[in-house]
């Protein structure tokens, strides 16, 4: 395959996750917003990675000025409609490597959102908004795997969802790391930690698989290590790490630094044990895990993108 | 334009070939019609088959309209427009052949020579070089009009980049989902097959030494150009690769594109792109779509470039007119398709014509495209008349004139009624060494405005679906699926 076609491929995948994530981010803040929480908005354009341009922008965080930057905003390239517009602009380029189902269902989330004003989206208008844009992703992700030709183009794709999404899971988690800790608990903590379940579509697996009361280190655990749940660090690194031995496998075994560390970084999860992730403190843990997934990400273009 | 040919005819006397359709206009009312016509919109934004328009603000990506009514011709219509068509082709490509050859044709006195060494297209590059399979321009775009039931004219020829078999394509694709009651009852010749004649066309052109395989790949100037959705198209229907100038290198004469896998060799490109930008090295300097040394690996012999550079010497307007003599000298026939008879402002007596007729005239420039630039005499104010004389005397070579057709008009959906709008067609013609092969059709053009002559996509035509009827109807009965037995013996019983 071209290597600007996977390119094009990785960050359609990549974009369309984004526009998920910062939904299921705003949507945990506008949950919170109600519980008089208030820094939850800051919470998620940090998390988000669009707190330096918002507030080059906005200078103060008011709940409306924070939908309108992650949502609308087209100077926030990380925004759900900006997310959509790029990921659209790739598949456009690379139109031919994609299904018309998975084509026609971007193009239609596109057509739909792009002129969306703020009475579309803002105030109680705001999570049936943030529920269709997951809707339209999971339309997406739907249509790539039941359509696609199971050949070099989807694995680029799938690539780049997993990659996002662990870069995404990460990011949550250490928004909230300090409500993490162990010992902490009142109505607030457990209404976040509710709130972060659900943000990873997690609260339900949680009940599944611990079947007890929510608890902190047990909320970790589920998001690092445990491989059932398809939004974990260790499910999504696991997925990477697949996807690259995959096209490698069509490739007669050419492998790179991209695969090497992706090995190494699901190891570490797949064998790791929470308790020394915990004791060097969760958020510095993270902070490395955020910085190493970044890494991947350009590992993996150097290898495939700029090396081919 | 009163007097126009009406394709289906008028009143009662219906063309034999259009009278299921006008059975079916007369019984079905306008406001199923305009229905129809929204849901075509509705298909053709959904598969994002547009277009794009810079510089004119809105929306860049515009949707091409699209007429739900189709455009008919009979088998044997067509049949003598195809050999019409493949000898023009024929002559075409072997007056490219000659002219960065023999010159045969030029010392023979038939052509002036200055109109073609002089000219812009004429790209001395390529003297002396024959192409992979000495096809010069392996796919041409014919652009005809039609004044009357044998009178077909050539408007032009397109042996550059023709573009618009999309829409022949997914025009077809959307009235078989829109209709597929009026398909059973015609036997219409399918155009689905011309991807496959594509690839086939460019397999053919591929250097000796890329084995029966070649590797073919498309290349265009990427996604802003206004064709860059029937790039992909193409691509897909073939199952090749659509390239951009960045995904090509050049390394010892030889091309290759940049893969996931590391580099691969490119045996045949069908290149979307002008001559102009083509190669930094060979053309334009500031050209950034184009491979630097890839005309350097064409005339090596290591690729196929499909059309050839210099191809535009062969479409040009100054040269137009001497393809009826290009098909005697070459082929020792008389042309079956006839040209628009064309006055040549550089010559003295045909200049003098020209000016004193402007009211009764087309008058476009000599080179470029696209319907801009152009006086529609009749429609013309005075001034603008009295500008274009001005024009023609300052620069009488830049400038050639047509009589103005009564162009053939085809019913077509206007708001909510149905009137007769001026139409074209280009066929898309295909060659190698030894076949000239055309898809039965092509793309229909219509011009909506009222009394509008000017067809072209970007001065508001339209387009539509072209059928070559066979003879027979085809019997409705075909056999039917088979369902489960018992619903149909509850309903029985």
């Amino acid at each position: 395959m071209l290597s600007r076609a996977a390119d094009s491929l990785f960050w359609l995948g990549r974009y369309t996750e984004r526009a998920a994530n910062v939904a299921r981010g705003l949507n945990v803040a506008w949950r919170l917003d109600g519980l008089g929480t208030g820094e939850d908005w800051h919470r998620i354009l940090v998390a988000s990675g669009c707190e330096p341009g918002f507030m080059e922008k906005h200078g103060k965080v008011t709940p409306e000025a924070v939908v309108d930057f992650l949502v609308r905003d087209p100077d926030n390239p990380s925004g759900i409609l900006s997310c959509f517009a790029a990921a659209r602009s790739n598949a456009r380029q690379v139109r031919t490597a994609l299904t018309v189902d998975m084509w026609s269902g971007l193009n239609e989330s596109w057509a739909q959102f792009r002129n969306s004003a703020p009475e579309d989206f803002q105030g109680e208008r705001l999570p049936e908004f943030l529920d269709r844009v997951r809707e339209r992703v999971l339309l997406f992700n739907g249509a790539a795997q039941d359509t696609m030709l199971r050949g070099e183009a989807f694995l680029f794709v799938q690539l780049g969802t997993a990659l996002e999404r662990a870069d995404n899971t990460a990011r949550i988690l250490d928004v909230k790391h300090d409500m993490l800790k162990p010992g902490s608990n009142g109505t607030v903590e457990f209404a976040q930690w509710q709130a972060i379940l659900q943000s990873v579509s997690a609260l339900r697996a949680y009940h599944w698989i611990f079947r007890e009361r929510l608890d902190p280190a047990r909320i970790a655990e589920l998001l690092i290590l445990r491989p059932e749940l398809p939004r974990s660090l260790v499910a999504c690194h696991s997925r990477v790490t697949e996807v690259l031995e995959m096209i490698a496998a069509g490739q007669g075994g050419r492998r790179g630094e991209c695969h090497r560390l992706s090995g190494e970084i699901t190891a570490s999860l797949r064998y790791g044990k929470l308790s020394d992730i915990l004791e060097g403190g969760l958020h510095d843990w993270l902070t490395r895990m955020i910085g190493r997934t970044a890494q991947l990400g350009g590992a993996i273009e150097e290898f495939y993108i700029q090396g081919g | 334009m009163g007097s126009a040919f009406n394709e289906m005819g008028e009143g009662p006397d219906h063309s034999a070939a259009y009278a299921e359709v006008a059975r079916w206009l007369a019984a079905t009312p306008p406001e199923e019609l305009a229905a129809k016509r929204a849901e075509a919109e509705y298909l053709f934004r959904k598969v994002g088959i547009t277009f794009a328009v810079y510089g004119e603000g809105g929306d860049p990506e515009r949707l091409i309209p699209f007429d739900i009514i189709p455009r008919v011709l009979a088998r044997a219509e067509w049949d003598r427009l195809a050999q019409g068509l493949s000898q023009r082709v024929r002559a075409l490509n072997a007056f490219l052949a000659d002219v960065y050859g023999a010159r045969e044709i030029l010392r023979a006195g038939r052509i002036p020579e200055n109109l073609v060494l002089r000219n812009e297209q004429f790209r001395p590059e390529m003297e002396g070089f024959a192409p992979p399979g000495g096809v010069y321009t392996h796919i041409a775009g014919i652009d005809l009009v039609r004044t009357g039931p044998d009178d077909f004219y050539v408007l032009e020829d397109n042996c550059r980049t023709p573009s618009g078999v999309s829409y022949m394509l997914e025009n077809r694709e959307a009235m078989l989902r829109l209709f597929p009651r009026l398909f059973s009852r015609h036997r219409i010749a399918p155009v689905s097959r011309y991807p496959e004649e594509l690839l086939e066309t460019l397999k053919a052109a591929a250097p000796e030494r890329a084995g029966p395989d070649p590797t073919v790949a498309i290349l265009t100037p990427g996604h802003f150009n206004s064709a860059y959705y029937e790039h992909c198209f193409l691509a897909d229907e073939m199952g090749v690769e659509v390239v951009e100038g960045a995904d090509l290198c050049v390394e010892n004469d030889v091309v290759h594109m940049r893969t996931t896998a590391g580099p691969r060799r490119v045996d045949v490109i069908y290149r979307r792109i002008d001559d102009d930008y083509l190669d930094p090295r060979a053309f334009r300097r500031d050209s950034m779509l184009g491979v630097p040394g890839l005309i350097a690996a064409y005339k090596a012999g290591n690729v196929a470039l499909a059309n050839a550079p210099g191809c535009g010497i062969a479409d040009d307007k100054a040269i137009y007119p001497y393809v009826p003599d290009m098909i005697r000298f070459y082929l020792g026939e008389e042309p079956r398709l006839a040209n628009v008879p064309t006055y040549l402002c550089e010559r003295d007596e045909d200049r003098a014509y020209v000016l004193s007729h402007l009211d009764e005239l087309v008058v476009k420039l000599a080179q470029g495209s696209g319907g801009y630039g152009m006086l529609i005499g009749p429609h013309a104010t005075r001034e603008q008349r009295e500008d274009f004389a001005a024009r023609i005397r300052a620069n009488p070579s830049h400038y050639i004139a047509q009589p103005t057709l009564a162009l053939s008009t085809v019913p077509t959906l206007c708001g909510d009624a149905v009137a007769p709008r001026h139409v074209d067609l280009r066929p898309f013609v295909l060659s190698t060494r030894d076949h000239v092969r055309i898809v039965p059709g092509g793309l229909t053009r219509v011009a909506l405005r009222e009394g509008s002559l000017v067809v072209n996509s970007s001065q508001g035509g339209g387009t539509k679906d072209t059928w070559v009827l066979d003879e027979e109807a085809s019997s409705p009965g075909q056999s039917q699926s088979q369902s489960q037995s018992q619903s149909q013996g509850y309903i029985s019983c």
